[in-house]
């Protein structure tokens, strides 16, 4: 075991798709010689040669185009939109043509690419550098989208998603790249791409995190522990496709499920999966149930990200609505309603 | 660089400064032949106008077609034949072709089966013929999204050592999109195969070329990058087929991208839904009536005794049976099965995806239960 950061992670992943398969591409903006603002690609160019890790001209739509016209070609393109907030160029070929051309073609053109996007907050971004734009992807058929928030599911699922006859969205958390964990990454865990972990398991409720939000369920779930309060922490790893099967059978269990996410709430994916426990669940809930989320504004500046994410607070404060004195939740008590 | 060395690379890119042309409106030759292109053996022209003929039949089927409503939608491209059939023949079988929705009678030039070019126009979901198998991309609604498409395509031939080419379609609406101006950026970086050209039929929809450009021409747009560009006269087939196939050869040579401006006119509406009466007059669809690609290529073909009566009447004949055919293809019900929607979502469809499909399914089974009580 040795330990190793989510950035080390996704460095060896790419390299070892480099190396066992020629079809594999890397390019991007900064990505050749620099190895990409976050390093990711560090030393690919030097090892794998101009031919297979370049840099490109500074253009979203066109390296998403371009990929999609090696991918028709036979290639394995994998790129790299610098910050999430800059992908917003390339979401007409994303939406249009990455995600539908094999429906447009009925099947018979398939586009193996994937879309690495650095994305959310937490690392004193200025503005355009920390936006949650997970949904935007998630809402869109025909992709799939990847999360990781472990060092290990990084490397393997950016392996799957490499290996993926359809297009990947690979939203990596920033403020989780240089987060150190113990970890082999020659050994593969046993749950396959598609499915939800349970990272923590709890009697008393659910927490459904993804991406950035794991690290910081996991500090809450510990916290609560400390009340006498077992969370359960899910770390969905995809958010398409979505593990409704682990999610389920773990709110069905606990009874009580809460939604963490970084994103601003309204429409986002923590609605989805509140929207989906509710409905599957609604027998088994003993309370409503609860987001925890970014607030419905742009994303801060790093003098006041603070403000705006979801910590251990926020969530234990949500841990106390979940009506385990049997106590309704008086924020949307209607005045009057309840004798 | 030199200034010497400056100005021959400038002008190596810059287009002629009017249209190359080999045959004048009424059929006769050009006083001064271009001198830069060579005139396609007169072989390939006579082949090009028994092309031309099917096309324009193909061509006013599908719009009468539409009219029975038999076709969701047509976007006609009378009047472009030149265009059509000159693309279409200056490349080779391994060579690709990223069209857009109006270039179904380069498809049909390209030996795709009419029915299976019309597909998605009658209102299905998909582009109706094989890409791999054809070496024809779906056609494409967005604008100008699928000459980066093309430009991938260039870049993973020259990659794989292929000496392939990619010839993307747009109109000159196309022109304004980000997506046009990024794809020959990148072209010319990675000197990849492509050859962009552009039909110039002078509206986008309703706006003129006048709203969309202050450039001198489209073709003035190469030079920004670095893409070897030229300006010809789009209803003119001779000098179409010439200058395409030039700009074919330099992308296979390894030469990098050529820019190709053709300049014609859309005689038709946008589409069946339009009335191009709003914004554009009568007299100027008469002029370009007397520029009409077909006949001006037929008039030069008898004047050099390339073309006879007999090879006239053959050609109409084999248009009306192509016409017969697309008329029995399109009269011919299709039938969608409404679940195979989730069928191509993904390689595999999702758990919630077959849940849907389930659902439909039985939704479907529901109503026609209802039907036969």
């Amino acid at each position: 075991m040795a330990k190793v950061t989510m950035a080390q992670a996704l460095n060896t992943a790419l390299r070892d798709a480099l190396r066992e398969d020629e079809r594999v591409l890397v390019f991007g903006e900064d990505v050749g010689p620099l190895g990409g603002v976050f390093r990711i690609t560090d030393g690919l160019t030097r090892d794998f040669g101009e031919q297979r890790c370049f840099d490109t001209p500074l253009a979203e739509a066109g390296i998403v185009g371009l990929a999609v016209g090696m991918a028709m070609g036979g290639f394995r393109p994998v790129v790299e939109m610098q910050f999430d907030a800059f992908a917003y160029p390339a979401f007409e070929q994303i939406a249009s043509h990455v995600a539908k051309t094999r429906n447009r073609t009925r099947g018979r053109v398939s586009l193996p690419m994937v879309i690495r996007v650095p994305y959310a907050g937490g690392i004193g971004g200025v503005e355009h550098h920390c936006d949650s734009s997970e949904a935007y992807y998630a809402h869109t058929p025909g992709l799939k989208v990847v999360t990781p928030a472990t060092a290990e599911d990084a490397y393997w699922l950016l392996r799957d998603a490499v290996g993926d006859p359809d297009p990947v969205v690979f939203l990596e958390p920033k403020r989780l790249y240089w987060s150190r964990e113990d970890t082999d990454l020659r050994m593969r865990g046993a749950l396959p791409f598609g499915r939800a972990a349970i990272r923590r398991a709890g009697r008393d409720a659910t927490v459904v995190a993804y991406g950035p939000s794991v690290p910081v369920a996991l500090a809450a779930a510990d916290a609560a522990a400390e009340d006498g309060i077992e969370l359960e922490v899910v770390d969905l790893r995809t958010l398409v496709p979505f593990d409704d099967e682990t999610v389920t059978e773990s709110v069905r269990r606990t009874g009580r499920c809460l939604v963490v996410q970084e994103a601003q709430g309204f429409a986002g994916v923590g609605a989805e999966i509140a929207a989906r426990v509710q409905e599957r669940c609604f027998h088994s809930l003993s309370a409503p149930v609860l987001r925890v989320t970014g607030f419905d504004i742009p994303y801060p500046p790093p003098k006041l990200e603070h403000a705006h994410l979801p910590g251990v607070d926020r969530i234990l404060d949500a841990v106390d609505r979940l009506q385990f004195s049997d106590e309704p939740d008086t924020r949307h008590l209607v005045k009057g309603a309840v004798a | 660089m030199s200034v010497k060395s400056l100005r021959q690379t400038v002008q190596g890119l810059l287009p002629s400064l009017s249209p190359v042309r080999f045959v004048a409106e009424d059929g006769t030759p050009v006083a001064r032949r271009p001198a830069d292109y060579t005139e396609p053996p007169v072989e390939a022209l006579r082949k090009a106008w028994r092309r031309m003929v099917l096309g324009r039949r193909f061509d006013a089927q599908a719009t009468a077609l539409t009219k029975q409503g038999r076709l969701a939608v047509y976007p006609s491209s009378r009047g472009q034949e030149a265009c059509q059939i000159g693309a279409v023949l200056a490349l080779r079988p391994a060579d690709w072709l990223f069209p857009t929705y109006r270039d179904s009678v380069a498809l049909v030039t390209r030996d795709i089966d009419p029915v299976e070019v019309l597909t998605l126009l009658r209102g299905d979901w998909h582009c109706g013929y094989d890409p791999a198998a054809t070496r024809v991309a779906p056609q494409c609604t967005p604008l100008a999204t699928q000459v980066l498409h093309a430009t991938g395509m260039a870049e993973s031939l020259r990659r794989k050592g292929e000496d392939g080419v990619a010839m993307a379609l747009v109109g000159d609406g196309a022109t304004s999109e980000g997506d046009f101006h990024e794809a020959l950026n990148f072209a010319a970086v990675f000197r990849a195969p492509v050859v962009f050209f552009v039909q110039n039929n002078k509206y986008a929809i309703s706006v003129p070329l006048a709203r969309q450009t202050a450039a001198p021409a489209l073709a003035y747009k190469g030079i920004g990058y670095g893409v070897r560009s030229e300006q010809v006269d789009g209803n003119d087939l001779v000098a179409v087929l010439a200058v395409l196939s030039a700009a074919v050869e330099h992308a296979r040579a390894g030469n990098g991208p050529v820019l190709v401006e053709a300049h014609t006119y859309r005689m038709d509406a946008h589409t069946n839904a339009d009335d191009a009466t709003r914004y554009r007059e009568d007299d100027e669809v008469a002029r370009w009536r007397a520029a009409d690609p077909v006949d001006r290529l037929e008039t030069y073909l008898r004047s050099r005794g390339a073309l006879t009566d007999e090879d006239r009447a053959a050609a109409r004949e084999e248009a009306e049976e192509l016409a017969a055919r697309v008329r029995a293809g399109m009269n011919a019900d299709s039938v969608l099965d409404p679940l195979e929607l989730f069928d191509h979502v993904y390689a595999e469809p999702t758990p919630q995806l077959r849940e849907q499909r389930a659902q439909l399914a039985a939704e479907l089974a529901e109503t026609t239960q209802a039907q036969e009580d």
